[in-house]
């Protein structure tokens, strides 16, 4: 026990004394909750437009201010060739592009029928479809609008059936993406610190050849490896609570759940991640293999864990790999406990599973880490 | 020359010696394709949802049929009474309640309108959004076929044309992204390490006592890397045509001439953090920092740079990746020539001049 003691005391003064680490521990939480909660935002706003109007009737004129006075929407010019506006779009110059046909106005008192060409710019798929959205939305409502006050006759009263459908957001009524990025991230930082720092740290001793200085010291393999892995439990969740704090201070995110319950859970993660690490430091003779594995790993992992996009939607083979996937069990459970306040009783078999994971990903490392070292 | 070929020589070794690096150099860019390409959807289906049915009549019924029977939903339980909505959200299994309110039936029939609640667990914004309009769009159609002996007119017509990518595929937008994080790692992080790993071992002075020069030295790291990165750019556009149907609209020319230029930018990058950092994992610290997560969110790779707060859309101004995937994606999929893209590509090699210049002076401070 003393041994291992030293060891962490040990462990804990290089870490220390390394000029880049301590910003690194203290910046990155902070870089990382900043930049990313801010960029990784799916909320639209100033989608540019351009309207090419050959109506110019003052019903044209009025659809084309609500387009202005949205703040989704600028509007960035108006033309009358839908050629020119397309050139635009190659160029980059606008999103979207609404074309209102010669006899617009007319169209609609007489029928109540007219129609609006859209053309959006859909490399980006999953933007296009929420621009659209946003643009037919405020279509629709001009519309209704239009026809209530001054539509054919015809079409006022009717004798209907409708359903009310009345929704709600339950745990966060603003629709705010922030507060579903901010515990994904969390569990983002606390992956960099488990993995990265610990394999290359290990990777290090090999390389620089200091393992055998140690290999011929009395200290036993499981005391060497608790030795190294403890340290950067600790300094993770520490990390965790830093984040936890940032979160609360600059996105105010909710802390519905126990905390007590969010940390007994990251202790959990961090031993499988930090079993993983050690896993990938046995697999790796340099730094540079060792970082190029925790990029793939990491990258793999992140894609696969749902942090941007609902798990729920991919296929069935990928949702059968996130079984095995501990990132995704965190950022997921993360989420749960911040934002709904889940309890011990729902998660007690993620707790289990993450129990299981931990246990097998260290003994499956230190197994591996006595045969090469 | 003949030394430089030699040292050259000896980087290609190192390189192709060290099998499991090679792996991930070349299993990475194909993983993360194949992944963005097959398992990264935007929109729902399955999701798993409770319907609470206080009503328990045919309208009720047929609603909860047309719901479940659309392929986006699937029932997870029937709830008793308002009490469980909470715990079932808190567990975690479903996404939705649906709530019917009491008499729904008679209600329609008598007063032409009644009410249907929907409560959707937004911890995740995006999906409940999404979620609740699918269902008010089947609920609509339901009401569509009910309503089909009034005489509607048809009064919004906005037929809608989606450019460039009329599947909206999100493999448009995944693969010049993924070109671009892919060249940033290999070209930019390896050579930042190998040069600083040079340094943490002690071979460089080795290096530097040899007839080679500095120049030849950096060169000669960087050679290999330039061949691999091209080959990886070539294969994420193969697989891109080949795989998910990329049309390459523009010149091929000109895409591979804007691919080099980025190459030799990612690479100038790396010498600088080579030159500013001395051990291998500040390197990868920076690269990892300066060059991943920017080429990842800073870039318009995932999340559009124009919803972001100014200051970050200042920042994404200042990162290469944002206009090395404008290119790709003008040239490939908008098929432009270099007449919509010069200013981008003027920034590219002005930022390459920059990084080369900035890294001679400091890579002259250190033979000192």
């Amino acid at each position: 026990m003393r041994t291992i003691l030293f060891i962490i005391q040990k462990e804990f003064l290089q870490v220390m004394r390394n000029k880049t680490m301590i910003p690194m521990i203290f910046a990155l939480p902070f870089v990382q909750l900043v930049i990313l909660a801010n960029a990784a935002t799916m909320d639209m706003k100033n989608i540019d437009i351009l309207f090419v109007d050959k109506d110019l009737s003052s019903l044209s004129a009025e659809l084309i201010r609500k387009f202005t006075h949205s703040p989704f929407f600028n509007v960035v010019s108006r033309g009358f060739s839908e050629k020119e506006a397309e050139e635009e779009m190659l160029k980059n110059n606008t999103d979207m592009i609404m074309v209102i046909p010669g006899d617009f106005e007319k169209d609609f008192y007489k029928s109540g029928k007219s129609d609006i060409q859209v053309q959006v710019d859909a490399i980006n798929g999953m933007t296009a479809g929420l621009m659209n959205s946003y643009a037919a939305q405020i279509i629709n409502s001009f519309y209704s609008e239009k026809l209530s006050s001054a539509g054919p006759n015809a079409i006022r009263q009717m004798p209907l059936k409708s359903v009310n459908v009345d929704y709600r957001f339950w745990y966060n009524s603003q629709l705010n993406f922030k507060l579903y990025m901010v515990p994904g991230i969390l569990a983002l930082l606390l992956t960099i610190i488990g993995m990265f720092l610990t394999s290359l740290n290990l990777v290090r001793e090999k390389e620089i050849g200091t393992i055998e200085q140690i290999n011929v010291t009395p200290i036993r393999k499981y005391q060497f490896i608790i030795g190294k892995l403890v340290p950067f439990w600790i300094i993770a969740l520490f990390e965790l609570a830093l984040g936890l704090t940032l979160g609360k201070l600059l996105f105010n995110i909710p802390m519905e759940g126990s905390l007590l319950l969010l940390f007994a859970f990251a202790a959990l993660y961090l031993i499988a991640v930090l079993g993983i690490g050690l896993f990938i430091s046995t697999l790796s003779q340099t730094q540079q293999q060792a970082q190029f594995l925790n990029f793939f790993v990491m990258v793999t992992f992140v894609m696969l864990s749902g942090i941007f996009t609902p798990a729920e939607s991919m296929p069935h083979w990928a949702q059968n790999v996130n079984l095995v996937n501990p990132l995704a069990y965190f950022i997921r459970i993360n989420r749960m406990i911040l934002l709904k306040g889940s309890g011990f009783a729902d998660l007690s078999i993620d707790f289990a599973i993450m129990s299981v994971m931990a246990v097998s990903l260290t003994a499956l490392a230190t197994w591996r880490y006595r045969k090469i070292a | 020359m003949k030394e430089f070929l030699g040292f050259v020589k000896k980087e290609f070794i190192h390189i192709f010696r060290d099998v499991r690096t090679l792996v991930v150099l070349f299993g990475l860019p194909v993983a993360q394709i194949l992944i963005f390409g097959f398992v990264i959807r935007n929109e729902i289906q399955d999701v798993n949802i409770a319907i609470l049915d206080k009503s328990k009549d045919p309208v009720t019924f047929d609603i909860t049929g047309k719901i479940l029977s659309s392929g986006f939903f699937r029932l997870y339980s029937y709830l008793d009474s308002d009490t469980e909505i909470e715990s079932v959200f808190k567990s975690g299994k479903v996404r939705e309640v649906i709530v019917f309110e009491e008499g729904f039936a008679d209600k329609l029939q008598r007063e032409n309108k009644s009410a249907l609640q929907v409560i959707a667990d937004a911890s995740d914004p995006n999906s409940a959004r999404m979620i609740v309009s699918y269902t008010q769009g089947i609920v609509a159609d339901y009401l569509k076929e009910v309503n089909r002996n009034v005489p509607l007119p048809q009064v919004i017509n906005v037929p809608v044309r989606m450019m460039y990518n009329a599947d909206l595929k999100s493999a448009f937008m995944f693969v010049p992204g993924t070109m671009a994080l892919v060249l940033m790692l290999v070209s930019a992080m390896m050579t930042s390490i190998s040069i600083t790993r040079e340094k943490e071992t002690g071979t460089m002075e080795a290096l530097l006592v040899s007839p080679l020069k500095p120049v030849q030295i950096i060169a000669g790291k960087v050679t290999p890397y330039i061949i691999l990165s091209f080959i990886n750019a070539t294969v994420i556009i193969l697989m891109g045509y080949f795989i998910f149907h990329l049309p390459i609209r523009g010149s091929i020319v000109l895409l591979f001439a804007e691919t080099i230029l980025f190459i030799t930018l990612a690479l100038s990058l790396g010498i600088m953090i080579s030159t500013i950092s001395n051990s291998q994992v500040t390197a990868m610290f920076i690269a990892a920092f300066a060059l991943l997560l920017p080429t990842l969110l800073l870039s318009g790779f995932i999340f559009p740079v124009e919803n972001m707060p100014r200051i970050l859309q200042w920042l994404c101004s200042i990162m290469p990746p944002k206009y090395f995937i404008t290119i790709i994606k003008n040239v490939m999929l908008k098929g432009t020539g270099i007449g919509e893209i010069w200013s981008e590509t003027m920034i590219l090699i002005g930022m390459t001049s920059f990084f080369l210049l900035v890294s001679s002076f400091r890579f002259k401070i250190r033979l000192q």
